[in-house]
């Protein structure tokens, strides 16, 4: 077990950390009442100023998926893989209840078993490791996997 | 005050070693002023852009330094058709009589590269590997096909048909017209899309020489009329390339709010267009844009291209030059090459990919990252 000195998170305020039940942060406009993720000082919807961060659902819906079929570009890929280790990874939009549907790499043993409207749930941990640190990022995998 | 387009001109599309993408647009401006019989140092104003080849406005040093206004065009994907709605809207406040828009480019092999920061998004997105344009074209029409029962089999007919096109194209980078199998059971690239239903970054050069209607006559004898340009970016709620989250309530697609505009501003409806040029990134592209520009319900694309109607000799012949999925993607010329087919096929010069019973009125519908489309309709 690595310790949580050595984890960093890929980026400042994208969920809390360290947590024993991280959640993704978005934020919700005081006006209007929509929800976006990264959290963000301005409303998409109305234009307007005044927004608050909150602590999104950890659990949603599958929206759409796909399946990134070839090694992406370097840069602005940064993942562990090479050419030679690379596999097919999944990526959707997931629909978290009242909230916003939010993109993100899924984690799935089998990539066939992927469908609109199953239930998934969210996970946080390591990425990469980079300069002896393990790189922590954000995920959903289907629900009941582990 | 009308606007027509008096002079067409394009370096064919494809792979040119040896030939830069900013020499592609000279050769492109020199065909239109030939077309038109007129000379560089006849133009008042020229609108211009490329993404990865260079500044358009170095072309003067190539074309002649006459002084004229040139302004460099930088707008995505959309540039070419920016270009042109700038000319257009050149001539029609009075400013100018007379003048060129012009694009071209020439990408490196392989995917676009995206910088995920230029685009307002966190280091992160790229990092993790979503900021990439396969991806959204996937699950754009991986949803669409599950909510309005689109099938595989639409998505290669789609594939099938432009390349059918492309190789009646002398211009076109693809010549060789792949079959439905080849298709159907090439690599999978993004779910449900697989390699030869994408087009790849690609080069070439497209120019168009635009007029005052009322002087149309002294430069060509078959003009072709700008009835309509539009340009529209994304609302709240449309589901766009690029989006970290995307909001639960969905609102129409860009290109439903620019063809709305272009119609409206036309005065004609979808019913009116005679043959029209979509943007066909991928296949699945050319089927939702057949709806988000009001020429079909959703859903109803699988029976249009079972029963033929976007084909040549169809009720809407669409992408009859071999869209982007035969002549590839060189982002600055790409709008052009549209506006420069459908010329064509109005002027009746469009060869064995000629759009029978004389069409009159045409359509171009342009969509980019990260969430614009432009449309343009023209008249004989
Ligand atoms: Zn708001």
């Amino acid at each position: 077990m690595t310790s949580i000195a050595n984890q960093i998170p890929i980026a400042e305020g994208l969920f809390t950390w360290p947590s024993n039940d991280p959640r993704l942060l978005g934020s919700k406009c005081n006006n209007c009442g929509v929800v976006t993720f990264p959290a963000q000082a301005g409303c998409p919807a109305c234009c307007g100023e005044d927004t608050a961060n909150i602590e999104m659902e950890r659990r949603g819906t599958l929206w759409t998926w796909t399946i990134q079929g070839f090694l992406p570009n370097r840069p602005p890929y940064d993942g562990p893989e090479t050419a030679e280790t690379f596999k097919p990874f999944a990526v959707g939009y997931i629909e978290l209840p009242n909230q916003v549907r939010v993109q993100s790499r899924i984690k799935c043993d089998d990539l066939d078993q992927l469908k609109i409207g199953m239930e998934m749930d969210l996970v946080v941990e390591k990425y990469v490791e980079r300069d002896g640190k393990d790189i922590i990022a954000y995920f959903f995998e289907p629900a009941g996997q582990r | 005050m009308d606007v027509a387009i008096v002079g067409i001109g394009m370096h064919p599309f494809g792979r040119t070693d040896g030939v830069s993408g900013l020499d592609q647009g000279v050769y492109a401006a020199r065909q239109a002023l030939s077309d038109s019989k007129l000379d560089w140092n006849d133009l008042q104003f020229a609108y211009g852009g490329s993404s990865a080849a260079g500044n358009a406005d170095s072309m003067v040093s190539k074309l002649g330094l006459t002084g004229l206004q040139f302004i460099n065009v930088s707008n995505g994907c959309a540039t070419g058709g920016s270009a042109l709605q700038s000319a257009y809207m050149a001539i029609q406040s009075g400013m100018f009589d007379l003048g060129m828009a012009v694009g071209f480019d020439k990408h490196p092999r392989g995917a676009f590269t995206v910088d995920p920061e230029a685009s307002g998004l966190g280091k992160w997105y790229g990092d993790i590997g979503m900021a990439l344009t396969p991806q959204f074209f996937g699950m754009k029409i991986q949803r669409y096909m599950h909510e309005y029962g689109i099938s595989e089999d639409t998505l290669t007919r789609v594939a099938v048909k432009n390349y059918k096109n492309g190789a009646m194209n002398p211009n076109a980078w693809r010549k060789n017209a792949f079959t439905y199998d080849e298709v159907a059971q090439s690599p999978m690239v993004c779910d449900p899309l697989r390699k030869y239903m994408f087009c790849s970054p690609a080069e070439g050069g497209c120019a168009m020489i635009l007029c005052r209607a009322d002087q149309a006559h002294k430069y060509t004898s078959n003009p072709v009329f700008l009835k309509a340009v539009a340009v529209k970016t994304r609302t709240f709620g449309s589901f766009e390339v690029f989006s970290q989250s995307q909001a639960l309530d969905r609102a129409g697609a860009p290109s439903e709010q620019a063809s709305k505009a272009a119609f409206e501003m036309a005065g004609i409806g979808p019913e009116d267009i005679d043959v029209a040029q979509l943007q066909d990134t991928e296949s699945g592209a050319e089927i939702m844009h057949m709806s988000e520009n009001g020429f079909c319900a959703d859903g109803d694309q699988e029976k249009w291209l079972q029963e033929g109607h976007t084909e040549i000799d169809g009720k809407l012949p669409v992408n009859t030059d071999g869209g982007c999925l035969a002549n590839g993607e060189p982002v600055g010329a790409s709008g052009l090459r549209q506006v420069y087919e459908i010329a064509l096929q109005l002027r009746g010069g469009a060869g064995k990919r000629q759009v029978p019973n004389k069409p009159k009125v045409g359509y171009t519908h342009v969509y980019g990252a990260p969430g614009l489309s432009g449309v343009t309709i023209m008249t004989t």
